[in-house]
């Protein structure tokens, strides 16, 4: 009777990776414009380095992927964020 | 007329007083041209990502205003002739930015209102407190 159920039972449950959906943050929160003047926010579009990270990681859509390209560029032209570096985080 | 934003790094090396007359001297180019200050903040004394002409910190400095577009040549030839200016970014304000701006000019505004409140409303609490 029990034996329907299944045959293989595991100590831990399997982790299934169920892809989580990636999304753009501007979009659900209704962020327009995105502010150059807050280095700590754009920290989180870039890697270590301080270089950009693709949109592919992020979920950024297109539109906001420039937005946050342009911001990005001008807090490096400002000093606020460093061009490039190393153990940014 | 077009919205514009404007910042710029003065050195670190000047006096209190020489850094508003750098400022004063910018806002006076604008006023000349007919343009409208909407807006003025001093980030004061803040360490760069990167040094600039050697220097390490900076005097940050920000300008919002309403101008025509020759005003913004007028300003970057001045901010080039002097040497305090150590890096500058001027850039007109799309609607949304513009939305954003005001957002950011009404928040400050009402953490200053409140910040001059406060400790006019923390004495007396602290009188009764003593007491």
């Amino acid at each position: 009777m029990a034996q329907t159920q299944s045959e293989i039972r595991y100590l831990t449950p399997l982790s299934v990776d169920t892809k989580k959906k990636k999304y753009c943050r501007f979009k659900r929160m209704g962020i327009k414009y995105i502010d150059y003047k807050d280095p700590e926010f754009l920290k989180r579009f870039l890697n270590e380095q301080g270089k950009i990270l693709p949109r592919r990681i992020t979920g950024t859509s297109l539109k906001f992927q420039r937005r946050v390209a342009k911001a990005v560029k001008r807090a490096r032209h400002l000093a606020l964020l460093p061009y490039v570096t190393d153990l940014m985080k | 007329m077009n919205k514009y934003e404007t910042v710029f790094i003065l050195t670190p090396v000047l006096s209190d007083a020489q850094m508003k007359e750098a400022v004063d001297k910018f806002k006076k180019v604008l006023t000349d041209n007919q343009a409208t200050i909407v807006n003025e903040e001093e980030w004061g004394l803040r360490k760069l990502a990167y040094p600039i002409q050697k220097k390490t910190t900076g005097f940050y400095n920000l300008l919002e205003f309403d101008a025509e577009p020759t005003v913004v040549a007028k300003l970057e030839t001045a901010f080039r002739r002097d040497e305090k200016v150590i890096r500058f970014l001027t850039f007109r304000l799309d609607k949304f930015a513009a939305e954003y701006a005001e957002k950011r000019r009404n928040v400050r505004k009402a953490a200053a209102e409140k910040a001059a409140e406060e400790p006019a409303a923390e004495a007396p609490a602290a009188e009764v407190t003593n007491e």
